[in-house]
């Protein structure tokens, strides 16, 4: 495909001399010691490779060196690991510059807090007068500027919030880090016994860590789904009587004659102006077979062109092609979901205005009885740092941290953040079939000889053509023949010679036999007929036998291969399924009050996608229909899926447990605070436990 | 008591210069890729 553009030739000079930047590649499948080792020095042996490094975290790998990508991801391939080459463009921002800004903080607050600690050890084994009167001046000289640093992040979303009138969780704790922080400035200044320095910056720090923790898992979705959007191709070759341009997909205007190559997706709908075409639908109709048209025949944004390459003239651009009009489908779906309240939030809601009332009434009732009103404040500003939710803030981001790199692990990429908390709730699941469940065509081949195997291989291996890579893929075992004169014809097949016969490997229609399919020929005998025919993918049959709900499946295909799969996995089928059609079972389901997950790949799911409650896509699935699913699923196997679900489940329950435990915590404290009985001792011991509780529940996570 | 004159002083420098060096891991990237680096100290080479 590349090498049809006439830039890339020169491109790699052009890269040596402008940028030494290194080259990214995405690698999904490294997990080990044992897989930096093997392509770190994999790589090191080929020449102009300068450096190599793996970056385990994000899956990554990035080669210094004046080398062609190609060259690259070919060696990888040997090595045994797929990759893929990473547009520089979209991936100027490889600092992280939010989870740096958020260690940062954290680390000067977890310092402070040390430092303070320390001091505080000494007033509380008892320090008194001048003593405890410098002890507590020192900290305040440490506390307040860490606080006004380190807990912007929490002022900014308290304040955000109460400018709309709402309150959320960072409304309890900026209120407490401020008011612990200058009612201890004042007890210092006046001589006062109790000081809560350390207190202000042990909840700044530990509540810093559920902050970064969220923000790590976050980013690392957020790098991944953009990698794979470099993957896609946003600029298409625009004819210009004998020449062709390359434009941005954006720029196309309606009129314009476009071309596109073999194995490329349309990018604007038309109508053809080349005498005819094969094209793949399956992604925008679910239909398997690939299918014939002639001149003048309508193309829709989406297909791909598995012919010669195509000429169309473009009838519709922007915003009206069929494309666009699915994705407004999914704007529409989606506003649904991001009503969705989360946990934390619906937390937040009862807990935020229950502290608030609590120190409030703490304040009266002590103002009430002893008319004393800097011993109610104390009282008071003690409940509201004993209640604060040290471990409620962490109580979420801990468990969803260690589930989301679980499954990231596992080889799928969380996006959306309630997502797991929607996955919980599943009860009912409905998947596509074409690219979802099975493998679109798939080449097999069935009755040929060993021969005529080597000689299949070493053809498919010879051409760029999808059908002839999935062709080669499948005989991957064969030792390929050996080859002279090997010739591609562009939308028909490849010939060469094998031993001074000529071979041919194309199209029924240019070997001249009865069937329209990939065929094969040695010299005049009869062309043998390779089936196209539909797998089933990795895992789907262990992963529908693992989950314990209801499942079926909803295609766009035709009856007969729709039927033929359902049989086979045992699920009903409804077949002939247009998107509305996908959509209206959706809604259907929902107000049978289901919880309903999609798995689907192709554009004609993609709003189904979004309308589900929950939904999950093949990394190989149209843009769209990544960014519509909560989780993509970046392996090649489906037999984790249950895992998805039982992990989500895990996490909603540990999620709550932490609450619980939280709440406890809150329960034991409470009394002692609304008693006046709270020291800063106390509320110390008080905070740690809860947050450390709550991290070791969290990792429970590893092994549920 | 007149050794806190010393010690307090010392407490603070000694934190303080536990903060500069954790901001200069932060800033010579070496919290990019944790799992990575657990990994490597499996690596003979």
């Amino acid at each position: 495909m590349t090498a049809a553009c006439p830039a890339c030739s020169v491109a790699p000079l052009a890269q040596e001399i402008a940028t030494p930047q290194a080259q990214q590649f995405s690698v999904p499948t490294i997990h080990c010691a044992a897989c930096i080792g093997k392509i770190e020095r994999g790589l090191a042996t080929i020449q102009g490779v300068k450096s190599v490094r793996v970056n385990l975290s994000l899956k990554r790998l990035s080669v210094e060196g004046a080398i062609e990508p190609d060259r690259i991801v070919n060696a990888l391939a040997d090595l045994g690991f797929e990759a893929y080459h990473l547009n520089q463009t979209n991936q100027n921002n490889t600092h992280d510059d939010i989870g740096r800004t958020l260690l940062t903080r954290m680390a000067v607050a977890g310092f402070a807090m040390m430092n303070v600690m320390l001091l505080s050890v000494a007033v509380w084994s008892g320090a008194t007068d001048a003593t405890r009167d410098l002890f507590h001046l020192i900290s305040a000289a440490i506390t307040l500027p860490v606080i006004s640093y380190s807990a912007q992040p929490f002022f900014q979303n308290a304040w955000s919030a109460l400018r709309v009138h709402r309150l959320n969780m960072d409304v309890p704790i900026s209120l407490a880090i401020l008011l612990a922080a200058m009612m201890s400035l004042y007890e210092s200044l006046n001589g006062g016994e109790h000081a809560y320095f350390d207190a202000a910056l042990s909840l700044t720090f530990f509540l810093l860590i559920g902050r970064y923790m969220d923000h790590q898992t976050r980013s690392a979705a957020r790098s991944a789904a953009k990698e794979l959007t470099a993957l896609e191709v946003h600029t298409t070759q625009r004819i210009i009587g004998n020449q062709t341009e390359i434009i941005e997909v954006t720029d196309v205007s309606i009129g314009d004659h476009i071309l596109v190559p073999t194995g490329a997706r349309i990018p604007v709908d038309g109508f053809l102006l080349s005498d005819d075409a094969f094209l793949d639908r399956s992604i925008l109709t679910g239909e398997s077979a690939a299918v014939t048209i002639d001149i003048g025949a309508t193309l829709s944004a989406g297909e791909i062109n598995i012919g010669a390459p195509l000429q169309l003239e473009a009838t519709a651009v922007g915003e009206n092609t069929t494309l666009r009009r699915m994705a407004v489908l999914v704007d529409i779906a989606e506003n649904g979901r991001n009503k969705y309240t989360t946990l934390a939030d619906r937390a937040a809601q009862i807990y935020a205005p229950a502290v608030h009332l609590l120190a409030l009434f703490a304040f009266l009732g002590w103002l009430f009885f002893t008319a004393d009103f800097r011993h109610s404040l104390n009282v008071a500003v003690a409940v509201l740092i004993i209640t604060c939710p040290c471990a409620l803030g962490l109580a979420v981001p801990a468990v969803s941290t260690a589930a989301i790199s679980r499954l990231f692990s596992l080889g799928f990429l969380v996006k959306h953040a309630t997502a797991l908390e929607r996955l919980a709730n599943v009860d009912h699941i409905v998947f596509d079939k074409t690219g979802t469940l099975t493998h679109a065509s798939i080449p097999e081949i069935t009755g040929f000889s060993v021969h005529e195997r080597s000689i299949s291989a070493a053809l498919a291996q010879a051409s760029l053509h999808p059908l002839s890579r999935a062709l080669a893929e499948s005989l991957r075992a064969e030792t390929p023949a050996n080859l002279t004169r090997v010739k591609e014809i562009p939308g028909q097949g490849i010939q060469a010679c094998w031993h001074g016969t000529q071979v041919r490997l194309g199209r029924g229609t240019w070997l001249g036999a009865d069937f329209d399919g990939l065929g094969l020929q040695l010299g005049n005998s009869k062309p043998k007929a390779v089936d196209t025919q539909e797998t089933i993918r990795d895992g789907v049959q262990q992963a529908i036998n693992n989950i314990e709900l209801p499942c079926e499946i909803l295609t766009g295909d035709a009856s007969l291969p729709a039927e033929k799969i359902g049989k086979l996995l045992g699920l009903a089928v409804t077949a002939n399924a247009h998107p509305e059609d996908k959509l209206a079972r959706l809604e259907q389901l929902r107000f049978a009050g289901k919880h309903s997950l999609m798995v689907g790949d192709g554009l004609n799911d993609t709003a189904a996608l979004a309308a589900a409650h929950a939904s999950i896509a093949p990394s190989l699935a149209v843009e769209a229909s990544r960014n519509a699913a909560d989780v993509v699923l970046l392996r090649d196997s489906m037999s984790d899926l249950p895992v998805v679900l039982r992990v989500a489940r895990a996490t909603q329950m540990l999620s709550k447990q932490n609450f619980a435990i939280a709440a406890l915590y809150n329960l034991i404290a409470v009394p002692f605070a609304l008693a006046g009985l709270a020291t800063p001792l106390a509320a110390a011991l008080a905070m740690s436990l809860s947050s450390i509780t709550v991290i070791l529940n969290s990792q429970r996570m590893r092994y549920l | 008591m007149n050794i806190l004159v010393i010690l307090i002083p010392i407490s603070l420098i000694l934190g303080a210069g536990g903060l500069i060096a954790f901001l200069w891991t932060v800033r010579s990237d070496q919290y990019d890729d944790d799992q990575g680096n657990a990994a490597r100290i499996l690596l003979d080479d």
